[in-house]
């Protein structure tokens, strides 16, 4: 690394300041690092710094048979490990032409969309903290406490959850879901009231989130954004609608869009999708009550996984934007390749282009808006 | 028309297709590595085609692929196994396929297709025409590329290691690169 970070510029660096922001900083969602070039609050040039947290994983695939990965996905993003597991599962079915039983199918959404509720609240506790309002953090993290309690009860732990296996999922719905699940249900729908009604309208909120690092329409998809960030900016694409996979063409529900891809736009987003997850949470248990019983939560799949030797690629909406995973089969017991595609890299990216000429504030401000979690950045 | 058809259409007239593979319903489509941002900007910008969208840009090595197989232990009969032998003989004498590849995955954002294009990327000309002016998505994954497996990208405007340190002696990712590593250290600044 270069020891001595200046960013270069066309500008005469004399009056500049060079600001190392992180790695080590709490507004710095764990290990990210931003050098930023300042003229006195305002930010000339930023280049931000990745890999603080990159363990291989790409490469540790490569050496584990297909389901001793599935653990190792729970590790990508932390704050939603269900949408990783769920999307490596499926590309490896895809691979094999594993059909996965309809009840399985409904299990995973509802896992996955309490872990989109989850992933939202954390989003927007944390940019709430990052803002100065500290209060709205603490109604969301208890009830994202109460979502990591089904999860804990369902499998055994809160973050990691190495949910569901290759060909479907290993253990049913506890009887009781429907009690926890209507207990669950208003608690968050207060805590989401609650947090509008303290940040919406207020005006302290609405001068820091306003109008921050807007973005285009057409410089989100040059940068292969997706996800929140790039519904924000006004286009309407979400993989559930788009590309149906587990069984989501059933379920009705709105994906909103905003205007100017600014920080607003991202939280008021964020918060409308957290109401539509709670209606296909809904919608599926009550497709999976009308399920038999006895129906079969597992595919026919062997014991030792060699898939045919091929490439795939399989993408799902996780609540970053699309979370897809290249496999590449050789025939042998291990995958050859995997690719994991992280939303919040590709966002992560454009970073320089969303905060340059604003202020340094905002740039704290605009990194929580995108949700970047260095578990999935670095890999 | 089905997406290969349409593909083949618009690529074959300018031999740009070297193979195309179809596995599990993802059509992937091999081009000439010289021509791939022509290739990119006619896949981009033919109506009938439109990927519009870089999703991602990953390289592969494929050294082990390429290494005469061990004889595998087949319950069958010993005249399949047999055959199987046979059959990799003349493969080894040929030339061994280009151990690299760089693997792009489009998608058309209004038709919601996916496509793999992939350039075959020799040992002796680790070189491949940068995608940035096409999609500015391409930059940190190439990036990753060349940090992972050393191909270099030419015309990419900050090609620097993106996950690994900056004067890392190997390239991880390779298939000839332990997964214990190899005793690197990193010597920060207050070591001395």
């Amino acid at each position: 690394m270069n020891q001595n970070p200046t960013p270069q510029t066309g500008h005469d660096t004399g009056d500049y300041v060079t600001v190392n922001i992180g790695p080590s900083h709490p507004a710095m969602h764990g290990t990210l690092r931003v050098v930023a070039l300042t003229d006195g609050e305002s930010l000339i040039k930023v280049d931000p710094e990745i890999g603080y947290l990159h363990r291989g994983v790409e490469k540790l695939g490569e050496n584990l048979t297909y389901h001793q990965f599935i653990p190792i996905t729970d590790r990508l993003n932390y704050c939603s490990a269900i949408p990783n597991n769920v999307s490596y599962e499926m590309a490896v079915e895809k691979l094999m032409g594993i059909e996965v039983p309809e009840k399985a199918q409904l299990i995973r959404v509802i896992m996955m969309e309490l872990a989109r509720i989850a992933d939202h609240q954390v989003c927007i506790g944390i940019l709430g903290v990052d803002l100065g309002a500290f209060t709205p953090f603490f109604y969301l993290i208890i009830q994202r406490e109460e979502i990591y309690e089904i999860f804990e009860w369902f499998n055994g732990a809160r973050l990691t959850n190495t949910f569901g296996r290759i060909g479907g999922v290993d253990a049913d719905l506890p009887d009781d879901f429907e009690e926890r699940w209507e207990e669950l249900k208003p608690g968050v729908r207060k805590a989401n009231d609650e947090t509008e009604k303290l940040l919406t309208h207020n005006r302290i909120w609405m001068d820091r989130t306003i109008g921050v690092s807007a973005f285009s329409a057409e410089d989100a998809l040059n940068w292969g954004f997706t996800g929140p960030c790039l519904r924000a900016c006004g286009v309407k694409r979400d993989l559930r609608i788009d590309e149906p996979y587990c069984m989501y063409d059933k379920f009705k529900f709105e994906v909103p869009v905003g205007k100017h891809g600014d920080v607003f736009d991202r939280y008021i987003v964020r918060m409308i999708e957290m109401e539509e997850s709670i209606k296909i949470i809904d919608q599926a248990y009550k497709l999976y009550k009308e399920m038999p019983a006895d129906a079969p939560l597992m595919a026919r799949v062997p014991k030792v996984i060699k898939p045919p030797a091929g490439e795939v690629y399989s993408a799902l909406e996780s609540p970053n934007g699309e979370l897809g995973f290249f496999v590449k089969s050789d025939g042998s017991a291990n995958p050859y390749r995997i690719r994991i595609r992280p939303p919040c890299y590709m966002i992560y990216q454009a970073f320089p282009e969303l905060v340059e000429g604003e202020l340094i504030a905002d740039l704290v401000a605009c990194l929580s808006s995108l949700n970047v979690i260095a578990g999935e950045l670095d890999r | 028309m089905d997406l290969k058809n349409r593909v083949e259409q618009c690529l074959g007239p300018e031999n740009f297709v070297v193979a195309m593979i179809e596995c599990q319903g993802d059509l992937s489509v091999e081009v000439p590595k010289r021509s791939v941002v022509d290739v990119m900007r006619l896949l981009r910008d033919t109506p009938d085609l439109g990927f519009n969208f870089l999703s991602d840009l990953l390289g592969v090595d494929n050294l082990d692929l390429n290494k005469p197989k061990k004889k595998p232990k087949k319950k069958t009969e010993e005249g399949e196994g047999a055959e199987a032998e046979a059959e990799e003989e003349p493969k080894e004498k040929g030339p061994l396929p280009p151990r690299y590849e760089v693997v792009y995955l489009l998608l058309c954002l209004e038709r919601n297709e996916r496509l793999q294009v992939k350039v075959r990327v020799e040992e002796n000309d680790m070189e491949v025409d940068t995608l940035t002016p096409v999609w500015k998505a391409a930059d940190w994954p190439e990036r990753e590329v060349f940090d992972m497996f050393g191909i270099r990208f030419k015309g990419h405007p900050n090609l620097k290691r993106l996950l690994m340190w900056d004067d890392f002696p190997a390239h991880p990712l390779r298939k000839d690169y332990p997964l214990e590593g190899q005793g690197e250290e990193r010597h920060l600044i207050y070591d001395d």
